[in-house]
């Protein structure tokens, strides 16, 4: 087992070395006549306006969250998943009555209007 | 198991001993062939999106009534060679104020993800990068590495609108990847092991069979995940130019597009690996180096279908892909886990008492299953059409159309 | 050394310098770039600890999902990202003594500890091991009721979460 994560290991060695080195070798091939005008940050042609700090919304922090609620879910639901195969009635009802916990979470939390975009 | 039919282990093997006869230690022989069959697998990915993008831009061609590229090569087979060579030679435009670490580390960092999910894959019953015992949620978490790829791109451009762009797109990612893992547990659940291999292997009969709408979830989410057509906001050029890739120029960028299209290959391995049967088909016990062709077969009508999707489905707004996904596809795939659990449950406890065939059991525990599918699917049909649409809301009151005065009677003669 | 102990030792003190880089770090998002890090670095402890299962988890939930929070979370607080003032204040002297004394204190514990010298309990099969936690998350007898308070749990988050967006809302 140990020998599988080795190479996944070794895998994640080659894997970061795969994009890093072209992109390496792309930069001594390519020219470097960096100026001013280039080197601004894209503003549809004009000038930037204004710090580069946006008004963050809370939406995306909220649709993180909700997300990481599920994720660890997930967590306790995959053994339940792998074990399926030798647990009793009474096991798959009590992941079943987790997994419904949260899906009427998740109803509530589309009834006070959390999950909207806008 | 001779070279013929399995040639991959037997090189393995031969190299193995060899090695071994040299006086090299067990440890150190197995450290070197595992780095090499990690180059090699590494490359493989690599070199297949040459390919992939040479038949992904025919595809397009051919389906909009054009030629696609027919220059270079015959069929313009080589057509992805010149670009390559293209981008290499542009500059990189690094943006002031940008955070150097962080802006060059984005683009390995995404490339990198969709290159490490080719670890688990299996391409034959004997061919496989490692056969890690948690392989489904090994994928999740290269995709959660992946979003993070994304954010520091973003971030690190010091640009108002990359950020916004990287938001979005890790708002998106991130909800899909619910549905996605959701849908990823029922096959799980029915093939009862996390392994890659072992879920092809519990597929005698397949996954997409047992539970089409599983399928499809997982499907969705994973071109959602891509940011494929049409969920493909993150990149739209007409709206947040090129979103969190704005400011990357030259191979940088290179390496986004040539990331995005290997994702668009992944999923449709991993589609075809999970739901498909993978390297299942005739003949494969005998000679297990045929399903590499089996599983090439299917990982690439897959794929024909994704293009086709993207060709031909307009794009998706921000809110209508979130609303799609929290609204419909999570508690959909919430209901079929339970379901499915339920009923396989039942299924297993009520066996002893029906007197089946030894053979027929895979068969109708999955006709059970597909007709829960067609339960759920008919249900939901059901549910969607009582749904109203709520009236669109009103911003403002029509403004009064200006009327043109009537021209004065010599204009009209 | 064998292979193990070596790459438990780079991993080792690459978590350490990422975790001290954390604290020190002046650049807000920064530190969270090198938690991440730190992260994974006990990712990897744990593959070396055969808990395979627990390192995809790792990376799935942490590195997937918190440190993406916490990257969020830094840019919906400040404008001004970077930290201008002085890192340590008046009294660090007084911090120091009682992180020391605590280091001592935890070097005697440990000292003494027996599961130093005590072999780890030998685990069972790699295929089993994940279907005897599934077993033992819903057994009666054994985690059923945590298993289910962890959902009470995540909803108390998620209800967190609704309060913090209607509160923004008006």
């Amino acid at each position: 087992m140990q020998s599988d994560w080795l190479f996944i290991g070794l895998f994640l060695l080659i894997v970061a070395l795969f994009p890093g080195a072209p992109i390496f070798l792309a930069g001594l091939i390519s020219p470097h006549r960096s100026n001013t005008q280039k080197s601004q940050t894209y503003e549809c042609g004009l000038e930037t306006v204004g710090d580069t700090w946006v008004q963050f919304r809370v939406q995306y922090y909220i649709f993180a969250l909700t997300f990481l609620v599920f994720d660890v879910e997930l967590v306790f639901l995959f053994p339940w998943a792998v074990a399926f195969g030798q647990l009793s009635m009474f096991g798959v009802l009590s992941g079943v009555i987790f997994i419904l916990i949260l899906f009427v979470e998740l109803l509530a939390a589309w009834r006070k209007g959390v999950l909207e975009w806008a | 198991m001779n070279f013929i039919s399995d040639p991959i282990t037997f090189i393995a093997n031969w190299l193995g001993n060899l090695l071994l006869s040299w006086g090299l230690s067990q440890t150190f022989v197995t450290v070197i062939l595992k780095f090499i069959g990690a180059g090699l697998v590494g490359t493989f990915g690599f070199a297949l999106v040459i390919f992939t993008i040479w038949l992904e831009r025919k595809l397009y061609g051919r389906i909009q009534d054009r030629l696609g590229p027919n220059r270079v090569g015959p069929w313009g087979i080589f057509q992805t060679f010149p670009d390559m060579i293209k981008i290499f030679t542009k500059e990189y435009i690094t943006p002031v104020g940008a955070d150097k670490v962080v802006y060059n580390l984005a683009p390995i960092l995404s490339v990198s993800a969709v290159l490490l999910t080719w670890a688990v894959i299996p391409f034959a019953p004997t061919i496989v990068g490692t056969e890690v015992n948690v392989g489904v949620l090994y994928l999740v978490a290269v995709g959660a590495i992946g979003a993070l790829g994304i954010i520091l791109a973003g971030w690190s451009s010091n640009n108002k609108y990359s950020l916004l762009g990287a938001f979005r797109a890790v708002a998106q990612v991130v909800s899909y990847e619910v549905p996605m893992v959701l849908a990823l547990l029922v096959p799980v659940l029915l093939g009862r092991s996390m392994g890659v291999n072992s879920l092809v292997n519990a597929q005698s009969v397949w996954f997409i069979v047992l539970s089409p709408i599983a399928a499809l979830i997982f499907f969705t989410s994973s071109m959602a995940e891509t940011g494929r057509a049409p969920f493909d906001l993150l990149e739209a050029e007409s709206e947040l130019v090129a979103g969190y890739q704005t400011e990357y120029s030259g191979l940088k960028f290179g390496m986004f597009y040539v990331g995005e299209f290997l994702h668009a290959f992944t999923i449709s391995a991993l589609t075809a690996t999970i739901f498909f049967g993978g390297w299942r088909g005739p003949w494969t016990e005998q000679v297990p180096i045929l399903g590499v062709a089996w599983f090439f077969i299917k990982t690439f009508i897959v794929y024909f279908v994704v293009v086709l999707i993207r060709i031909s489905m307009p794009r998706l707004r921000i809110d209508q892909m979130l609303n799609f996904n929290w609204k419909f596809l999570t508690p959909l795939a919430l209901v079929l886990l339970v379901l499915t659990a339920v009923l396989d449950k039942a299924f297993y406890l009520v066996l002893p008492s029906l007197n089946l065939l030894e053979a027929a059991i895979p068969w109708v525990r999955a006709g059970m299953h597909l007709l829960l599918n067609l339960f759920i699917v008919i249900i939901t049909v059901q549910l969607l059409k009582s749904y109203k649409i709520k009236s669109v809301q009103v911003v403002a009151k029509p403004k009064p159309i200006a009327v043109a005065p009537e021209p004065p009677a010599s204009v009209i003669s | 050394m064998t292979p193990e102990q070596i790459i438990f030792l780079i991993v080792a003190v690459v978590t350490l310098v990422a975790g001290v880089s954390v604290v020190t770090s002046r650049n807000l998002i920064h530190s969270a770039l090198w938690l991440i890090l730190a992260l994974f670095g006990v990712a990897v402890f744990y593959v070396l600890l055969e808990a395979g299962f627990f390192a995809v988890i790792q990376v799935i939930v942490y590195i997937g999902a918190i440190a993406i929070l916490f990257i969020f979370a830094s840019m919906l607080t400040r404008r001004v990202m970077q930290d201008t003032g002085h890192q340590s204040n008046k009294n660090w002297w007084l911090g120091a003594l009682i992180a020391f004394g605590l280091l001592v204190g935890i070097t005697l514990v440990l000292v003494n500890w027996q599961g130093f010298t005590s072999l780890a309990p030998v685990l069972a099969n790699q295929s089993e091991r994940l279907s005897q936690l599934g077993l033992a998350l819903v057994s009666p007898d054994l985690y059923v009721l945590p298993f289910e308070l962890a959902s009470v749990l995540l909803v108390a988050a998620m209800i967190g979460a609704i309060f913090v967006a209607g509160e923004k809302k008006q």
